[in-house]
């Protein structure tokens, strides 16, 4: 067992991830395969998309492939950034109308 | 910024350079890739061998206004190689001689650099060939003698190939220098208005994009899509085709990749992406590359290895189609850049 828990070159091992169970592997990338075609939304608003996801559920591997991915797409520095201050903001934003529930909370017990 | 040739770096020697490809950045096999040649041969595709020979694509000189970074031809004001009207003519002598070219693709450094250039066009023309020339856009406004060139393209019925990067003034400019951005703009705007690029126009106008970096390009598709939407948004200006291209680990983009600490990585990206289709499909199987000083070569990368063709007709003195179109195409590392993903020509994808 590696004495850390990410390695840059376990996100090239993906695809790997059918050697235990090649159904739901299939699946999986059949499906997203087709989540990121061209659709309704092209494939380059999906790139970003996928950046702003990538940093709101940290996950280093996405965040890797997709500012290769959103660069390659052409997508600015400046526009990848403000993508991160979305997801960003939604993340703070998500956290702060919590205060509600916590207002709500304290008035309630509160004399 | 100079040429490589000019500051004299080591990678101005071609040896240097395929030494890399082959062996690693330290000429140890430490950093070890499949061989081309390996692949091509589980496609069934080693020896490579020539289709038709249909382009002839002639590098007129290493001279330009430009010094891209990621030039391949390690072009610049510095570079003093051009060719003569006497090699010229020997091209045409070979093209008068050989129907089977169909397509005369001229390119440098900028072709229009060469003193002869306007010569060579109109003979060539006489010999009622396609004649393609790789513009660079610039060119038409660096001087005033070269301002009328969008009217000579058109009276010489030729098609421009002209590389932008990128539709944006940041990315272009890294690539290409300062300024090339709005000078290629007001280019693109001259050649629009004497009908180049204009849809259902004759006079064609494609554009070649290749990344500012070091990634492979995305779809040909989208980006075209892309382009074609920005370019006439904001600055009114169509276009015909968008080639993209890959960048090839040699001469100035293979410095930067060495620079940047990119080189392994890129070459696995390659690797990775190596689709045996547009194995099948490289451009070297229907062209023939031939340098200032009449070589001939199965490519302009090849060229610029100096790897000359493996044949015994291996300058235009001594031309021979049959020679020529039974030989096997040299190919080394720097070939996976022809076959990643969709694959990568002077026209484009492949695949
Ligand atoms: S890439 Fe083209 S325009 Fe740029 S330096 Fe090389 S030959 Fe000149
Ligand atoms: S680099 Fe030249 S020889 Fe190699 S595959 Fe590409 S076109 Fe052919």
């Amino acid at each position: 067992m590696a004495n850390h828990y990410y390695n840059a070159d376990d996100l090239g091992k993906f695809s790997g991830i059918d050697k235990f169970q090649k159904p739901l592997a299939d699946k999986f990338f059949a499906w997203y395969g087709e989540v990121f075609a061209e659709g309704n939304l092209s494939a380059r608003e999906k790139s970003l998309i996928a950046l702003a996801v990538a940093h709101a559920v940290q996950c280093p591997y996405c965040i890797d492939a997709y500012s290769s991915d959103a660069f390659e797409k052409g997508w600015s520095e400046a526009q990848m950034m403000e993508a991160v201050h979305v997801a960003s903001a939604i993340k703070g934003g998500a956290v702060l109308v919590h205060g509600v529930q916590m207002m709500n909370k304290v008035k309630e017990i509160a004399m | 910024m100079k040429s490589l040739k000019a500051q004299q770096h080591i990678l101005s020697d071609t040896h240097e350079q395929i030494e890399i490809l082959e062996h690693g950045i330290n000429h140890d096999d430490s950093f070890k890739l499949i061989p081309f040649q390996q692949k091509m041969e589980a496609a069934g595709l080693f020896p490579l061998k020539p289709t038709q020979l249909e382009i002839f694509q002639i590098n007129v000189g290493k001279m330009c206004n430009q010094v891209c970074k990621h030039c391949h031809v390690d072009a610049g004001p510095d570079r003093k190689e051009i060719m003569t009207r006497e090699t010229m003519q020997q091209c045409l002598n070979i093209l008068a001689a050989n129907p089977s070219f169909k397509t005369v693709d001229l390119t440098g450094g900028a072709p229009e650099l060469n003193p002869d250039f306007r010569w060579f066009v109109a003979k060539i023309k006489e010999l009622d060939k396609h004649i393609i020339v790789r513009c660079n856009l610039t060119i038409i406004l660096a001087n005033k003698k070269y301002h009328d060139l969008p009217e000579f393209f058109k009276q010489h019925s030729i098609e421009v190939v002209s590389s932008l990067p990128f539709y944006s003034k940041d990315r272009t400019d890294r690539q290409r220098g300062d300024g090339v951005f709005e000078d290629s703009i007001k280019a693109l705007q001259m050649l629009n208005a004497v009908g180049y690029g204009i849809e259902g126009s004759e006079q064609k106008l494609n554009l070649v994009y290749n990344p500012a970096g070091a990634f492979l390009p995305s779809t040909q598709d989208s980006l075209e899509k892309e382009f074609k939407l920005v370019l006439k948004k904001d600055f009114d200006i169509s276009f015909h085709s968008l080639y993209a291209i890959t960048n090839l680990p040699i001469s100035r983009f293979l410095d930067y990749l060495l620079q940047s600490s990119n080189y392994e990585k890129y070459m696995e990206k390659l690797v990775t992406a190596y689709n045996p289709v547009a194995a099948a499909n490289v451009m070297c199987r229907n062209t023939v590359s031939i340098s200032w000083d009449g070589f001939i070569y199965d490519c302009d990368f090849n060229q610029m290895l100096d790897m000359k063709v493996d044949c015994s007709a291996q300058h235009i003195s001594q031309y021979s189609e049959a020679v020529l179109s039974n030989r096997n195409i040299v190919v080394n590392q720097h070939c996976y850049g022809c076959t990643a993903g969709a694959g990568s020509s002077c026209g484009g994808a492949v695949a």
